[in-house]
């Protein structure tokens, strides 16, 4: 089969910035031409947005405003994976031979229509996702006696790793005890147990064997998994676990021939904490129960190799830019290029994306 | 709106029924989602089973699964220190603005 690389990436910041989805498309995509070199317009063959706005026909317009007439554009939405759902849609045109260079921009903006869980009537009125979380978080403190403390761990690492994030929303940092002083959203998450939307946009190149090569440090897709189980709350039977999340990383590792104790670093979907911790679980990092020890002692130890970036809660969550922009953090880990962000010897990387209650997941493996 | 969403409007909770396999359709829908036959509507047996809830201030909402397969997000008027999860709860009303309401009140007692 083709192999397909990351070869080039560009960030804007992550901000509450009131500029247009089409201004953070084009500013993500001018960072990366800036950044990467040996790439011209005319070598893209795909350009692929990921977003939930409103507005039709963006890669048509991203296309036009930057210079590139590709063969295949088009959006791709699936809510908060809609970045990593791009980004298998491009490894895919590459792999079946349709097309060699892909550029894949995901962007959205503050007040992005993605964050309100209308289309679910089983959510009734609880549109917000901050009450499936709390209903999730409940569940999984009573089975496994998981403690807000615990919980705050996550909140306070995150934007401990975002300090050295440059397109991170904020560099400020918090202890266990500031995130549990911060205001309760409902009795089982505090504001800073959570992430929140603003705007921004990431993009990534991918490029196919033969032509990676005439790019610097390509890093390699390896496995790919997605599973999506309903669009509806009503399928998830055990709240305390993601599904989705769990068969996508199985598909994922027996792609890759990867276990997950070759991975040496990775970005997980902490929508809210205790998005990190199942995670954690599910992926199979740690056995069920054990998600919140093993992250207070990831903080405790200052070891930053789940989430370097800051994670969604440290970094603020776009939605459609967030699947890129943790796709981005493992390339540079693996390059050797995420400056203080930088864990030691990172050959072997993971990205965990997903949306609405892990109704959907992607989990990807990169190597270097 | 769908025929669910017009029912609940009315204060109604229809759930729709495959005509074929019998499997109950939920989230509601025109078709049944095992086999892909028509469905036909009723009413629902109002009595069900809190899994899990938590609290936003003074309001109550929880995960309520009804006749053993419909799970929906709904208001529970429970005191709080009587409420637990497992416990027999019932729909009190339902309506539709916006977007679905549900409310349930416990089996047994008074709120
Ligand atoms: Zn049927």
């Amino acid at each position: 089969m083709n192999k397909v690389a990351v070869v080039g990436y560009g960030n804007t910041k992550f901000s509450n910035e009131d500029k247009s989805i089409e201004s953070l498309l084009t500013s993500a995509t001018k960072s990366l031409f800036d950044n990467t070199k040996n790439i011209e317009q005319d070598d893209i063959d795909v350009v692929l947005v990921s977003t939930n706005d409103n507005t039709k026909y963006l890669s048509a317009i991203l296309s036009e405003l930057t210079g590139i007439s590709p063969k295949i554009a088009h959006t791709v939405e699936n809510l908060c994976s809609s970045g990593t759902n791009s980004i298998v849609s491009a490894y895919s045109y590459i792999v079946s031979g349709l097309a060699d260079i892909a550029l894949v921009v995901g962007a959205d903006r503050y007040d992005c229509p993605g964050q309100i869980l209308k289309w679910d009537v089983s959510r009734g009125e609880f549109m917000h996702p901050v009450f499936w979380a709390s209903v999730f978080t409940k569940a999984h403190k009573r089975e496994f006696k998981t403690t807000q403390e615990d919980l705050a761990a996550v909140s306070a690492k995150n934007h401990t790793n975002a300090k050295f994030n440059p397109h991170a929303y904020s560099n400020k940092t918090y202890s266990i005890d500031d995130v549990l002083q911060s205001k309760f959203v409902t009795d089982d998450l505090h504001l800073l147990d959570c992430s929140r939307p603003c705007s921004g946009a990431s993009a990534v190149l991918l490029a196919s064997e033969n032509v990676a090569k005439k790019f610097e440090q390509p890093i390699w897709i390896k496995g790919i998994g997605q599973k999506t189980t309903s669009a509806s709350l009503a399928k998830n039977k055990d709240l305390t676990t993601m599904t989705s999340t769990k068969i996508a990383a199985k598909q994922a590792f027996d792609m890759a021939k990867i276990q997950v104790n070759d991975i040496d670093v990775t970005e997980l979907h902490d929508a809210f904490t205790i998005c990190e911790i199942m995670a954690l679980e599910d992926i199979g990092f740690v056995k069920k129960g054990d998600g919140a020890s093993y992250v207070r002692n990831l903080y405790d130890t200052q070891d930053n190799k789940i989430n370097p970036r800051g994670g969604l809660i440290g970094s603020g969550h776009p939605l459609g830019a967030t699947g890129v922009a943790q796709v981005i953090e493992i390339t540079q880990q693996l390059q050797n290029k995420a400056e203080k962000r930088q864990i030691k010897n990172a050959n072997v990387g993971l990205v965990h994306n997903m949306s609405a209650a892990a109704t959907s997941s992607t989990v990807l493996l990169f190597q270097s | 709106m769908t025929m669910f969403e017009n029912e609940l409007k009315k204060g109604n909770f229809v759930i729709s029924d495959c005509s074929s396999c019998k499997t109950i359709v939920w989230p509601p829908s025109d078709y049944c989602n095992n086999c892909l036959a028509h469905v036909t509507w009723r009413k629902i047996d109002p009595v069900g089973k809190l899994i899990e809830f938590s609290k936003k201030e003074e309001m109550i909402f929880g995960i309520v699964e009804l006749e053993g397969k419909i799970r929906l997000i709904g208001t529970l008027k429970i005191n709080s220190s009587d409420i637990s999860e497992g416990q027999c709860v019932k729909l009190h009303s339902c309506s539709y603005d916006n977007g679905p309401q549900f409310t349930f009140v416990p089996c047994n007692g008074s709120y």
